[in-house]
C-alpha cells in the first residue's frame, strides 16, 4: 500500500488549477463559495443529512460536478463516515448537517475524531444571523457546543468570506496534528450574494507546526537509545497519520529494536514480523505489556499515553528513559514525563533519528527475553466441541481468508478487542476504530466512509450486537450506495464488555447489560435489502464467510457466539501493565 | 525479570530515595489573542475542562485593534503550568503566550464601599494605601485602591473596621519590567 497523497498544500496552487477555476461558473452566493472552497481543497465525498438551515448549501451542491454527496440515515453516522474516510484516505472527511438537532447529532462523531486526531471538517447550517440568540426554531449554539471537541469552530460572518472560513477549516483539520474543525453557516450568509472566489485553503496565521526536531536533542536521544539494554519502540496513531510507517519499519529493522503499537497504531508495523510484539495496554498482548514494563528505553512516537495504554502511571515503564516524538508539544510530558522530547513530524524525526544513531544497540539478550514472553503468554483460545462458537475463531478465520490490505472497521466493546487481537494487521490505514472516545455504534457508518475512501480494498466490519443496534439504520445507506461491505455481528446478546466488568468487579450483578430481546440480525439485514447470514456452528464459519464475501453488496453475518467468552489478557483499570489476568479467575489475584 | 522503578502521579520517573513533588506556584500568563467574539469563552473553557486552577483573568484591548491581551493568573504545580501554556498556545485565536517573570509589574484595582459614618477615618486609611475616596453619600463612602494583590488584600482587611458593604476587584494586569514586549507574530 502506498503512502497516501495529501491534499494540495496552500502554496501549490498551480496554473492548471487557476485555469480550471476560470472555466467554473463564478461564485455568486455564500453557499456557492462554500462548495467552491471544498472543491479547491480536494474534497471528494460529503456525508450528510439535509435540513432547513443548510438547504442553501445543498442547493449549491446540486451544480457541483466534483463533490459526491452520500445521504446518511442519521447525522451521527455522517460524522463517523467522514471520520473513517479521513482515517483511510489521510485527508479530511467532510460532513454536513442542519442546525439544531442536525448539529448536535454530529457532536459524537466530532468528539470521536478529536480524541483520535482524525482529520474531518463539519459544516452545519445555522439560523439566520438576525435570529441568533433568540432561541429560534432549530437554533443551538453549535460553536459553543463543539469548541471543546474541535481544533477550532468557526462562525461564518459574511457571504464573501465564508469560503475562506471553509478553506481555512479544511486546511487546519489536515495540518500538524490532524483533527476535526467545524464551520457554522447562518442561512443569511449562505443565501447572501457574494462577488469573489474563496482564497486557496490555508491554515490560520497563528497556527505554527514544528516539522523537525532540534538536531542536538535528536543526537542525545539517539545516544540514549543506542546505549540501552532493553529498548522498545511504542508506535502510536501519529505514525500512521504522518505516513511514517515505512520510516518506522526501516528504523526498527535496521536497529533491530522490538516494536509495540498502541491500538490506534495498529498497522504501523507488520504484526507478522519477528520484531513485532503487537499492541500493549488493558487488553494488549502479555508480551507487549511485559516488554513495556521492563524496558529501560522507550521510544514513543505519536502517542498521547492514554490511560488504557499506560494503566496506572506509577507502574508504567518504570525503569525507562522516555524518548517522545510528537508533533503536538502539548503531548510532551502531559501524562508521562519525556526525558528526551522530540517535537516534529514523526516521519521526519524518525529519519533524523535514523541518521543520528551512533550504533546498533546490543540487545540480543533482550530480544530473546521478548521471544520468551511470546512463548510464555501466547494469544490462544480453546475451541472445545461441546461449547458454542468462539468469537476469536471467527475473526482469525476471516483474517486468514482475506488479502493483507483488507480494511477492518469495528464498533466498541468486546468484539473490538477480539478484532484487534486475532486479526493480523500488516498495513497502515487498515484498522479503523473508535479508540479515545470509545463510541459504540461507530462501526456501521465507519465502514461506509472507509469503503468509499478505498473502493478497491475489501472492507469488513466487526460489530457487537449492542454496538450494531445503535447505528443499524446506516445499512440503508450501504444498500443504496451498493457498497460491498461484510458486517460481522459477534452476537452474545449482551453489552459484553460491561457484563465482563460486572462479573469481574461488581460481583456478577448484571444490571442493564444483557439483551435477551435482541432482533435477528440476518433478517433485519434482508429487510434493509442487504444479504443476511446466521452463523452458529464452528464448522460453518468458513463457508459463511466465503458466501458473504462473494455477495456483491453489503452483507451481515449474525454470528451467535459463546456468551460466556470474555476478553483476555486484561490489566485492570489503573493497574500495572506487568500484572495482567489471562483468564477470569486471575483477576482476583491482581 | 522485575522492574524496580516507579513514577509519580505526574508520570515522572522518581528515585525512591529522593521523591520529587512539585508544590503549586503562581504564574502570570500574559497572552496575546485575536480580538474577536468567542475568544474569552474559548480560553476560560480550556481552563475549566482541563482543571487548571485559575486565580484571575483580565482581558482588554491593546494598541493594535486586532489583538487583545489576557492576563491570566494560575496556581499549579510545575508540570501543570507548562501544560497550561502549551494548551493555551494550541488555541487557534491565541497569538502568543508568555509567563511573566516573578518581578513583573502587577497591578490590581479595587473599589471598596463602606458605611459613611466616619468619612475622615475612611480617608485616613485610604491615604495609607495610596487610595482615595471617589464617591460619597450620607450613608456610604467608596474608595479606590490600586496596587499589588497583597496590598489590596491588606487594604480590604483594614477597611473592615468601617463595615464593608461591597468590594469589587479587577484581577491583575501585568507587564514585564524593562524593554521586553510580547511581539505580535506576523
Amino acid at each position: 500500500m502506498s503512502e497516501h497523497a495529501k491534499m494540495p498544500a496552500d502554496e501549490e496552487t498551480t496554473d492548471e488549477e487557476t485555469a480550471a477555476d476560470s472555466e467554473q461558473a463564478p461564485v455568486t452566493t455564500g453557499a456557492q463559495s462554500v462548495v467552491r472552497a471544498l472543491e479547491n481543497a480536494g474534497a471528494e465525498y460529503i456525508f450528510g443529512v439535509q435540513g432547513g438551515a443548510i438547504m442553501p448549501v445543498y442547493d449549491a451542491l446540486y451544480d457541483s460536478a466534483e463533490l459526491n454527496h452520500v445521504t446518511m440515515a442519521h447525522e451521527q453516522g455522517a460524522s463517523h463516515a467522514a471520520d473513517a474516510y479521513g482515517i483511510v484516505s489521510g485527508s479530511p472527511g467532510v460532513c454536513f448537517a442542519t442546525s439544531g438537532p442536525g448539529a448536535t447529532n454530529l457532536v459524537t462523531g466530532i468528539a470521536d475524531a478529536n480524541m483520535d486526531s482524525d482529520p474531518m471538517i463539519a459544516l452545519t447550517g445555522q439560523v439566520p444571523t438576525e435570529f441568533v440568540g433568540n432561541d429560534a426554531f432549530q437554533e443551538t449554539d453549535t460553536v459553543g457546543i463543539t469548541q471543546p471537541v474541535t481544533k477550532e469552530s468557526y462562525f461564518a460572518a459574511s457571504p464573501n468570506t465564508v469560503g475562506d472560513d471553509v478553506g481555512e477549516a479544511f486546511a487546519l483539520a489536515d495540518a500538524g496534528r490532524q483533527g476535526p474543525t467545524l464551520v457554522d453557516l447562518p442561512k443569511d450568509v449562505t443565501q447572501g450574494e457574494a462577488d469573489r472566489e474563496p482564497d486557496a485553503p490555508k491554515t490560520p496565521d497563528t497556527y505554527e507546526v514544528q516539522e523537525e526536531a532540534d538536531d542536538e536533542d535528536v543526537q542525545e536521544a539517539a545516544e540514549a537509545l543506542a546505549a540501552a539494554d532493553r529498548p522498545v519502540i511504542l508506535s502510536g496513531g501519529g505514525v500512521i497519520k504522518a505516513d511514517a510507517s515505512s520510516a518506522l519499519r526501516e528504523f526498527a529493522m535496521e536497529y533491530e529494536i522490538p516494536v509495540i503499537t498502541t491500538m490506534p497504531g495498529i498497522g504501523s508495523f507488520p504484526e507478522d514480523h519477528e520484531l513485532s510484539l503487537e499492541w500493549a495496554g488493558m487488553h494488549g498482548t502479555g508480551y507487549a505489556n511485559m516488554a513495556i514494563s521492563n524496558t529501560d528505553c522507550l521510544l514513543a512516537i505519536g502517542t498521547r499515553f492514554d490511560d488504557r495504554l499506560t494503566g496506572g502511571v506509577d507502574s508504567f515503564a518504570p525503569d525507562a528513559e522516555v524518548i517522545h516524538i510528537d508533533i503536538d508539544p502539548a503531548e510532551i510530558s502531559k501524562n508521562i514525563y519525556a526525558d528526551y522530547p522530540l517535537i516534529g513530524d514523526a516521519r521526519k524525526v524518525l529519519r533524523q533519528l535514523f541518521d543520528a544513531m551512533p550504533s546498533v544497540p546490543d540487545v540480543d539478550e533482550w530480544r530473546e527475553q521478548c521471544q520468551t514472553w511470546k512463548d510464555e503468554y501466547p494469544m490462544t483460545y480453546d475451541t472445545p466441541d461441546d461449547e458454542p462458537l468462539k468469537p476469536q475463531y471467527v475473526v482469525e478465520t476471516f483474517s486468514d481468508a482475506t488479502p493483507d490490505d483488507t480494511i477492518v472497521c469495528t464498533g466498541v466493546g468486546q468484539h473490538q478487542m477480539w478484532a484487534s487481537q486475532f486479526w493480523e494487521y500488516t498495513e497502515p490505514r487498515t484498522w479503523v476504530s473508535s479508540h479515545g472516545l470509545g463510541t459504540m455504534g461507530y462501526g456501521v457508518p465507519a465502514a461506509i466512509g472507509a469503503k468509499l475512501a478505498a473502493p478497491d480494498q475489501e472492507v469488513v466490519c466487526f460489530d457487537g450486537d449492542g454496538s450494531f443496534l445503535m447505528t443499524v439504520q446506516g445499512l440503508s445507506v450501504a444498500v443504496r450506495e451498493q457498497l460491498d461491505i461484510t458486517y460481522v455481528v459477534l452476537n452474545n446478546e449482551a453489552v459484553g464488555m460491561v457484563r465482563q466488568w460486572q462479573d469481574g468487579f461488581y460481583e456478577g450483578r448484571r444490571m442493564a447489560s444483557e439483551y435477551p430481546w435482541i432482533p435477528q440480525f440476518d433478517k433485519l439485514a434482508e429487510a434493509f435489502g442487504a444479504r443476511g447470514f446466521r452463523l452458529e456452528a464452528q464448522e460453518n464459519v468458513e463457508e459463511t464467510i466465503k458466501a458473504a464475501r462473494e455477495y456483491d453488496g453489503p452483507s451481515v453475518i449474525d454470528a451467535h457466539i459463546d456468551p460466556g467468552e470474555n476478553v483476555f489478557p486484561m490489566v485492570p483499570s489503573g493497574g500495572d501493565n506487568g500484572k495482567f489476568a489471562l483468564q477470569e479467575d486471575h483477576l482476583e489475584e491482581l | 525479570m522485575q522492574p524496580t522503578g516507579r513514577r509519580n502521579s505526574q508520570g515522572i520517573r522518581i528515585d525512591p530515595e529522593a521523591e520529587v513533588t512539585h508544590e503549586p506556584r503562581q504564574a502570570v500568563l500574559s497572552t496575546l489573542v485575536k480580538h474577536k467574539p468567542g475568544v474569552l469563552s474559548e480560553v476560560s473553557a480550556l481552563f475549566s475542562r482541563r482543571q487548571f486552577n485559575i486565580e484571575s483573568l483580565t482581558v482588554g484591548p491593546t494598541v493594535d485593534d486586532d489583538t487583545a491581551r489576557m492576563t491570566i493568573l494560575i496556581e499549579e504545580p510545575e508540570p501543570g503550568i507548562d501544560q497550561a501554556k502549551k494548551q493555551l498556545r494550541k488555541l487557534v485565536p491565541v497569538i502568543e503566550v508568555t509567563e511573566l517573570d516573578p518581578t513583573a509589574l502587577r497591578r490590581e484595582l479595587a473599589l471598596i464601599k463602606v458605611a459613611g459614618e466616619k468619612p475622615d477615618d475612611v480617608n485616613a486609611v485610604a491615604e495609607m494605601y495610596d487610595g482615595q475616596a471617589v464617591d460619597a453619600s450620607t450613608d456610604s463612602v467608596t474608595v479606590e485602591i490600586t496596587g499589588s494583590k497583597q496590598k489590596i488584600d491588606a487594604a480590604v482587611e483594614a477597611f473592615k473596621q468601617f463595615d464593608v458593604q461591597e468590594v469589587v476587584r479587577t484581577g491583575a494586569a501585568a507587564l514585564e519590567r524593562g524593554p521586553d514586549t510580547l511581539e505580535k507574530h506576523d
